[in-house]
């Protein structure tokens, strides 16, 4: 078993203009598909990162430059991240296959995490 | 014991959201005035937004009301913050000052407790004199019970954009017509209850009918418009004969939820249900409110209509209903409000007595009524008739006409299953 990295990438603008309704029924889907993935073993962790958006760090001279972002209002973010066991790549994309991000016009990407010895 | 129980079917996570946005606007409005009504509706959206997209990740919190809270109220102090620096309004800081007081001095158990008193208020500005009133109960229906515009429409037989432009105007009147959002004081409750109530009725009606989507009974919606009537009735400036009537009268509409679906949700009819599942506390409390209703020498439409519901629920069987005393209520409420959906239940009422072949000849003399055009019970009261006396092809085509005007998925199924087996004979 390896872990792997679900990076959940969406556009912001896409969750926009919905109905209370309709954010249960997205809300519904997800914790149905966590749920199971709970049950299933696979899951480890998972988080939503916040929507103010970030830092950016890069080296300047002697110094540093930081930089905020992305903003919300960014094409596309990462909206959270879960970390998940799987046997292989595979797996994990079979896994991710069920997240209802993807019915939702998001992109998920999948890393598996190097494992030392 | 009945509140904690009705407490906790309210905040059951399942209608978590829908639920929060109508307690949420009217919370805030509380505190910050009608006149932001706009930027509380987006915070409160926003709030529900981060809360699907949080809650994904990590579950429900323990209180999810003081979460939403919390992230209105930051995105609200945020949306004066800016205000104050980049539009220069001058009662902003005012504001910004008020807001933070208000929050810091009130936790959680606050709002929890001040909630019901906040849709009241909320209730009674939605339909106030100031509001047109055909707009009244379609503004509290969108503002309090979180409605769409669409199942707006179709309680009130009439187009999407009627309503939209309708709700337009009217929140225009909410937001700059002075308005105190306050339950009235004792004297001018009596001129302003009718209003309230009527929001409440259709408000369960539409949740009882369930007239769009797949989800045929839209059970969080009857519950709503009970608990809504059960705090004017339990309110003391509120409560009266005529509240507790309608208390009643949803009571026992509601004890026959459980009993309208099978298993595979097919709409069941009254003749057809297994009266085993009908819900006695149900029953018990609309008893306990039809008792109270009879104090005071008042008699309303929901009286009449409250004592129709008591003869199906105390009815042991669908013969032994007292059709003639449900027929009489249905005579003096034709004269009171006529209507052609009381008129359609009359007729109904009648064939009962006087056999199907009497109930299409009450039929004929109405079915040109441009309003019931578009309803579908007609057509379906129609076949059922056609279908007794015998008129099986005539009571096909009733029947289709009747999918034909039904966007409930489970109900057109249910009629298929009529013609189907109206066709197979």
């Amino acid at each position: 078993m390896s872990n792997y990295l679900l990076l959940l990438h969406e556009r912001p603008a896409d969750f926009v203009n919905h109905t209370p309704e309709e954010f249960q029924a997205m809300f519904t889907e997800y914790m149905a598909w966590s749920e199971k993935i709970k049950a299933d073993g696979a899951y480890v962790s998972g988080n939503k990162l916040k929507d103010e958006g970030g830092k950016s760090i890069v080296k300047n001279g002697d110094g540093m430059r930081v930089t905020d972002g992305p903003f919300i209002e960014a094409k596309e973010v990462i909206g959270g991240y879960y970390l998940i066991a799987a046997s292989d790549y595979a797996a994990a994309v079979k896994i991710s296959e069920g997240c209802p991000h993807l019915k939702y016009g998001g992109r998920i990407e999948v890393r598996e995490i190097e494992q030392m010895g | 014991m009945e509140a904690v129980t009705h407490n906790s079917i309210r905040e059951s996570l399942d209608h978590l959201f829908r639920l929060h946005a109508g307690q949420m606007v009217s919370i805030l409005s509380h505190i910050f005035g009608l006149e932001n009504l706009d930027m509380i509706e987006d915070a409160v959206q926003d709030s529900l937004l981060a809360a699907m997209k949080t809650w994904s990740y990590t579950g429900i919190p323990d209180n999810p009301r003081a979460w939403l809270i919390q992230v209105s109220k930051n995105r609200i102090l945020d949306r004066l913050r800016y205000d104050k620096k980049f539009e220069n309004v001058e009662d902003t800081q005012d504001q910004l000052d008020q807001a933070i007081r208000v929050f810091d001095s009130h936790d959680a158990i606050y709002f929890a407790n001040e909630v019901g008193e906040d849709q009241l208020r909320m209730i009674f500005a939605c339909c106030h004199p100031a509001i047109h009133a055909d707009s009244r109960v379609a503004l509290t229906l969108k503002i309090v019970g979180g409605f769409r515009v669409s199942e707006i429409a179709r309680a009130f037989l009439a187009s999407d954009e009627s309503i939209a432009k309708m709700l337009t105007r009217a929140r225009h009147r909410l937001r700059s017509g002075n308005i105190v959002l306050e339950i009235p004081p004792p004297a001018d409750v009596p001129s302003r209850i009718d209003t309230v109530l009527k929001v409440i009725y259709l408000m369960f009606n539409e949740g009882y009918a369930a007239s769009e989507g797949d989800e045929l009974i839209r059970r969080d919606l009857c519950l709503e418009a009970i608990r809504l009537c059960e705090l004017l009735s339990e309110h003391p400036v509120t409560s009266s004969p005529k509240v507790q009537a309608l208390a009643a009268l949803l009571l026992f509409q509601a004890s026959r939820l459980d009993s309208r679906c099978r298993d595979t949700g097919e709409l069941l009819l009254l003749s057809e249900q297994d009266r085993s599942l009908w819900d006695r506390s149900f029953i018990e409390r609309a008893m306990r409110h039809f008792g109270l209703s009879a104090e005071g020498t008042e008699l309303s439409d929901y009286h009449l209509e409250a004592e129709i519901a008591a003869c199906h629920a105390v009815a042991g069987s669908f013969e032994e209903t007292n059709w003639k005393h449900i027929l009489g209520c249905y005579e003096i409420l034709q004269q009171r409000k006529p209507s052609p959906v009381v008129d359609l239940n009359r007729i109904i009422a009648l064939a009962k007595i006087e056999g199907a072949q009497r109930g299409l000849e009450e039929l004929g003399r109405f079915r040109c009524s441009e309003k019931l055009k578009g309803y579908n019970l007609f057509y379906i009261t129609h076949a059922s008739f056609l279908t007794e006396v015998g008129r099986l092809k005539e009571a096909v085509d009733s029947y289709l006409k009747a999918v034909e005007l039904t966007q409930n998925e489970t109900l057109r199924r249910f009629l298929r299953g009529k013609i189907d087996s109206l066709a197979g004979q």
